[in-house]
């Protein structure tokens, strides 16, 4: 057993775990957050999409103890005070989810997006969510979603 | 799926992933974004009994340029090399080429040592080093050593790299104004390449048309001798031996490659012609079917 101590969603965790734990598996059956979703498991779907130091990573990629001494942000830590967080509220306005499974990484990896692109074209978007896939092929919606988040993000700025 | 199980270190510097793999041998792998040898993991396709986890080594993960070379750490990522202003500069075939692999996920996991290390012969990465003939130093317990990327690759997922060896540093020629041209066949985002295709300065070289990244030799030799890109891309396959599998047939990769390679000259010659060496943004897959090459030249 290895001791990992991660910082998830603001909270440090100190954990012994297998060194072949992935990541998805310490945050899902370790920690209890279950909104990473186990999707295709092999790095295509991206239903499993985390923030790693701020950046989108699949996490059932990564071993938990490759993130040791890390941050790691799930969907859970995206809201504050009761308030859904911008992506999140675009998400909802749009209707950018049919099924939800995709959704938890849709919008992580839209949080990683637009912390590194806050201002994406369409096109630049839809690139950029290659690494997510939506089965119910609802990607008109998801993707005003992202434009309508960074929309909201540029107002809140201007602001 | 989980990986088997195995021992897990870390090294703290090269010459302490040298001691490790000297000491575990070839019961051990290195570790570096795991984005190749993971999922190998996961599918039991690979079971190593011990990990290396060179992740902790930032000194690996530097791009500077020395002299007339672009010095690349085998730790740097595939989205450092898509964003880094120098690789766009002085090879940029490379940074388009890293920010083609995979996904924005992959990209901020994957590294370029990992790639090449990993030798798949369908990837962007190694195919993209064959064309720019770059210099790869490798790092054993007797010391560096530095090895030319035709020498590098020998067989299908195997490099030249010993047991004890680790790939620290790319070195690639800096090339700011050189045209170059880069396809990249596949039916889906996110896939490897049906069939790749990478050239700049007279070399060309392919993905998926043989056990590992190849040179289309006599297309450029062709190329050399004043023929044009019609009759040198012609002769696109014929060092080729793809093999085929439930994406493309033998002869339907042949075709690819020589309708590629044709593409891939000509965007070369437009860029070198008005001397702009701006990544191009306009990689899609294309699924238009080219019939017989036409004259371009």
């Amino acid at each position: 057993m290895m001791r990992v101590e991660l910082t998830v969603n603001d909270e440090q965790h100190t954990a012994d775990v297998e060194a072949r734990t992935l990541l998805v598996h310490y945050l899902r059956e370790t920690l209890g957050l279950r909104a990473a979703n186990v999707g295709c498991d092999t790095t295509s779907c991206g239903a499993c999409t985390v923030l790693l130091d701020g950046e989108s990573v699949k996490s059932c990629t990564v071993l938990a103890v490759q993130a040791n001494g890390r941050t790691v942000r799930t969907a859970e830590g995206l809201s504050s005070g009761g308030e859904l967080h911008p992506v999140q509220a675009a998400f909802r306005q749009e209707h950018g989810l049919q099924c939800g499974f995709c959704a938890p990484g849709m919008v992580m990896a839209t949080v990683g997006l637009l912390a590194e692109h806050p201002d994406p074209s369409e096109k630049a978007v839809r690139e950029a969510l290659e690494g997510n896939y939506c089965r119910c092929t609802g990607y008109h919606n998801i993707v005003r979603a992202v434009l309508a988040a960074a929309r909201a993000n540029a107002e809140g700025v201007a602001q | 799926m989980i990986p088997a199980p195995f021992d897990y270190v870390v090294a703290s510097s090269t010459d302490d992933a040298v001691a490790l793999l000297v000491e575990h041998g070839d019961d051990a792998k290195l570790l570096a974004g795991g984005h190749s040898l993971l999922p190998m993991m996961k599918l039991r396709l690979a079971q190593p009994a011990v990990l290396i986890d060179i992740g902790a080594i930032r000194e690996l993960s530097y791009i500077r340029v020395d002299g007339d070379m672009l010095a690349i750490g085998a730790m740097a990522r595939h989205a450092d090399l898509a964003a880094s202003t120098l690789v766009h500069a002085d090879a940029p075939l490379l940074a388009h080429s890293a920010g083609l692999v995979g996904d924005p996920q992959i990209r901020h996991r994957g590294t370029i040592g990992g790639s090449l290390s990993h030798a798949d012969p369908a990837a962007d990465l190694p195919m993209a080093v064959s064309a720019l003939d770059a210099t790869l130093v490798l790092l054993g317990p007797g010391g560096r050593r530095e090895i030319g990327v035709d020498d590098f690759f020998v067989g299908f997922f195997d490099t030249a790299l010993r047991a004890d060896e680790l790939l620290v540093e790319i070195r690639v020629p800096r090339r700011p104004s050189v045209g170059w041209g880069y396809e990249k066949f596949t039916r889906r985002a996110n896939d490897w390449a049906i069939v790749g295709v990478a050239t700049v300065a007279g070399r060309i070289s392919l993905a998926n048309m043989g056990s590992s990244p190849i040179r289309a030799r006599a297309s450029e030799q062709a190329l050399a001798g004043g023929a044009s890109v019609a009759e040198a891309a012609a002769l696109a396959d014929q060092d080729a031996a793809p093999g085929d599998d439930m994406h493309a047939d033998v002869e339907y990769r042949r075709h690819l490659a020589r309708v590629l390679t044709r593409r891939a000259l000509t965007a070369c010659d437009r860029c070198t012609s008005t001397k702009s060496s701006a990544p191009r943004t306009d990689s899609s897959p294309s699924t238009t079917t080219d019939t017989e090459p036409s004259s371009t030249k």
